[in-house]
């Protein structure tokens, strides 16, 4: 059984031409609003016990009002939710907080918002305060403690109790780092234990790191939902979407799903990657001097040409990435027909692992302004080890161990 | 409906923590705290009695005690204020908590029980204040005072029922939140709180039946000042007329309810 069902879902907010028309409404009057405004619209999917989900699209695509539906503080215009156990969300942190009360107070209060009694929070408050980790503040009011303690509080109250559903926003990256640690492995530890996980975040890292499953929102409906690293890419390249440009999804051989993008004005003609002899190379050794070529066929004039690539590893966290604009080597107008071969020669200081390059045609330091072209994996190399000592890692920072007695 | 009531009951250790917390703030960094909620209508009281004692005091009949207006006043006051805190406070509820409404799930219904827990509660110290300074005035409690107990329910019916109305309205109309304080105000003026009822001119008494405060506060006088049990008809009238408003209060709450947050 699905823990959760979204069937259908939308959301619109009506206009009538007076608020006395609505209120008409209310007694069953047949009155037809002006204006209807549907933020979401078809919206569908499922979830199973355990996963974890990341919710991401642009400012306006209808994350929040999603949400906001899923917790039951909106309710929907058509469609259904259907909900198998309790929703947590840690979206709104300190939501209710009295300041002139003290936080101990304060977390009885909160916990009766959140439905749970006296008695019920008298067998965790313990946990509560220690979990919190303010010391004595914790019988002091609100009103004297800092914004990170006011957190530190509201986020032990919201996962005092495991929620069967538990919905993380980004604001959550707030506060000091150690707590941030704490809490995300509280996160993680709800996660093992069956609660299923919708983070909303812009932080690829986040949803690449925690989901196991990533839904991508579009202006109120869902274009995309599948595993997080293919629905990030295209996330991205909608992101680089500008004006005629078209996006492309291509599954390569390998089965990993290749998202191209951009106006092409210019666009990708080969990229590869060449030993210090100049072969083009598939496994690398670590540390090896390699070039990673990129050929370029310009196909209309246009007034600047930046070129960068990122390379990544095989969880698609990005491990180094750079453009010709900060190498300082940004090249101006270029004719319709020309064809450029850039090369940049690093040495392969990677981890043993597979790792993609990802290589971008655009105007000045990033690839928001115009995108000719954005080419996910356009290039997938393998570094092994063969002549240095064992190391784990994404990267090769070879030390030098002395020691003294 | 059966929903609503069993949403509140889960959330019963939410509504009773808030009329709590809503006490001990009002104790934080003051040092009469609750005491406040208790001087403001019993220094309202002095003040009319003070300028308007010897306008009116000769025109109350069947009261032997030289501070007669003083105690028809404190009985008149007793119904208005409980009326008009829960009304006054119904009006702006969905408005001020919109933000948590938006937010967090509960059962919107908390909301106005919470205000009239808590308005009860004030009335309820402020009771106890007035039959301190009935003592203190040499007036002594009755049995007939058992009648303030229905009373309060009805006052408290009437003024959620209305209350709960404007309040959902105001959600979309805002000019109700500025309307209401002036009406309320003039109904106070049209009310016999501060002059009895028999200076007003035989003709215009007629219209009397149309205040809905008029029977309640009425009510309220007999069973203080003059320790008469109030008038069955009157008694009936009130309820009759609070549970129907307060029946339509509910239907538009539960009908405004799902767009409330919307417009918020």
């Amino acid at each position: 059984m699905s823990l959760l069902t979204v069937n259908n879902l939308g959301k619109a907010y009506r206009s009538y031409r007076s608020e006395w028309q609505r209120i008409a409404r209310w007694f069953f009057l047949p009155v037809a609003p002006s204006e209807e405004h549907w933020v979401l619209k078809h919206v569908s999917f499922d979830i199973q016990p355990g996963e974890a989900i990341g919710i991401v699209g642009q400012n306006g695509a209808g994350k929040s009002t999603l949400l906001k539906m899923i917790t039951g503080t909106l309710q929907p215009s058509e469609g259904s939710i259907q909900v198998n156990g309790r929703i947590a969300a840690i979206l709104e942190l300190g939501m209710g907080f009295n300041p002139e009360l003290s936080g101990r107070q304060n977390v009885y209060h909160a916990a009766g918002l959140m439905g749970f009694s006296g008695e019920q929070m008298d067998t965790v408050i313990d946990d509560i305060e220690a979990f919190a980790e303010i010391g004595e503040y914790f019988d002091e009011s609100v009103r004297t403690y800092s914004s990170g303690m006011q957190m530190r509080v509201a986020f032990a109250v919201a996962t005092a109790f495991r929620p069967e559903i538990l919905i993380v926003d980004e604001a959550l990256s707030v506060g000091d780092s150690y707590f941030q640690h704490k809490s995300f492995d509280r996160i993680r530890e709800f996660q093992q234990q069956g609660t299923t996980l919708l983070i909303v975040s812009h932080d690829r890292g986040a949803i690449q790191g925690l989901c196991n499953r990533a839904i991508l929102l579009e202006s109120g409906t869902v274009i995309k939902d599948g595993p997080p690293e293919e629905v990030m890419d295209f996330y991205n390249a909608i992101i680089a979407e500008k004006e005629n440009s078209t996006v492309k999804v291509v599954t390569l051989d390998s089965g990993a799903v290749q998202t191209r993008s951009g106006s092409a004005e210019a666009s990708i003609k080969s990229v590869s990657l060449a030993d210090a002899t100049g072969a083009a190379v598939e496994y690398v050794p670590v540390g090896q001097p390699v070039t990673l070529r990129i050929q370029v066929d310009v196909n209309v004039a246009i007034p600047e040409l930046v070129v960068g690539y990122m390379i990544k590893d095989r969880l698609g966290q990005e491990v180094y990435g750079t453009n010709t604009h900060h190498l300082g080597c940004k090249l101006a107008a270029q004719q319709a027909g020309d064809t450029l071969e850039y090369r940049f020669a690093f040495d392969a200081n990677l981890g043993v692992g597979s790792y993609s390059v990802a290589v971008a045609l655009h105007t000045t330091d990033s690839h928001m302004a115009h995108n000719y072209e954005w080419r996910d994996h356009a290039l997938v190399f393998n570094v092994v080890n063969v002549d240095r000592p064992p190391f784990v890692g994404v990267s090769w920072l070879p030390p030098v161990v002395e020691y003294v007695k | 409906m059966f929903g609503m009531l069993r949403g509140l009951w889960e959330y019963r250790s939410f509504v009773v923590s808030s009329i709590k917390n809503e006490f001990i703030a009002r104790f934080a960094r003051s040092r009469l705290g609750g005491l406040w909620m208790i001087i403001h209508p019993l220094a309202q009281v002095a003040i009319y009695a003070l300028i308007l004692s010897n306008v009116l005091a000769a025109k109350l009949p069947g009261i032997d005690n030289k501070y007669a207006y003083a105690l028809y006043l404190m009985a008149g006051m007793l119904a208005w204020n409980l009326f008009s805190e829960i009304v006054s406070r119904c009006l702006t509820i969905f408005i001020e908590n919109g933000n948590l409404m938006k937010k967090m799930r509960f059962p919107r219904i908390a909301l106005p029980v919470i205000v009239v827990g808590s308005c009860l509660l004030n009335n309820l110290l402020l009771f106890v204040a007035v039959l301190a300074v009935f003592a203190i005035l040499g007036h002594a409690p009755t049995m007939q005072m058992f009648w303030l107990i229905p009373m309060t329910l009805s006052v408290v019916a009437l003024g959620v029922g209305i209350g709960l109305v404007l309040g959902v309205l105001n959600v979309f109309l805002r000019d109700i939140g500025q309307v209401v304080p002036i009406v309320l105000q003039i109904l106070f003026w049209f009310t016999p709180i501060v002059y009895s009822v028999n200076i007003i001119p035989e003709a215009l008494r007629g219209a009397l039946v149309y205040n809905p405060m008029y029977p309640v506060v009425t009510s309220y006088q007999n069973i203080l000042v003059y320790g008469t049990s109030p008038d069955m008809h009157h008694i009936w009238s009130a309820f009759g007329l609070a549970f129907g408003l307060m029946l339509l209060g509910l239907f538009l709450f539960r009908r405004a309810s799902a767009e409330m947050v919307d417009a918020l």
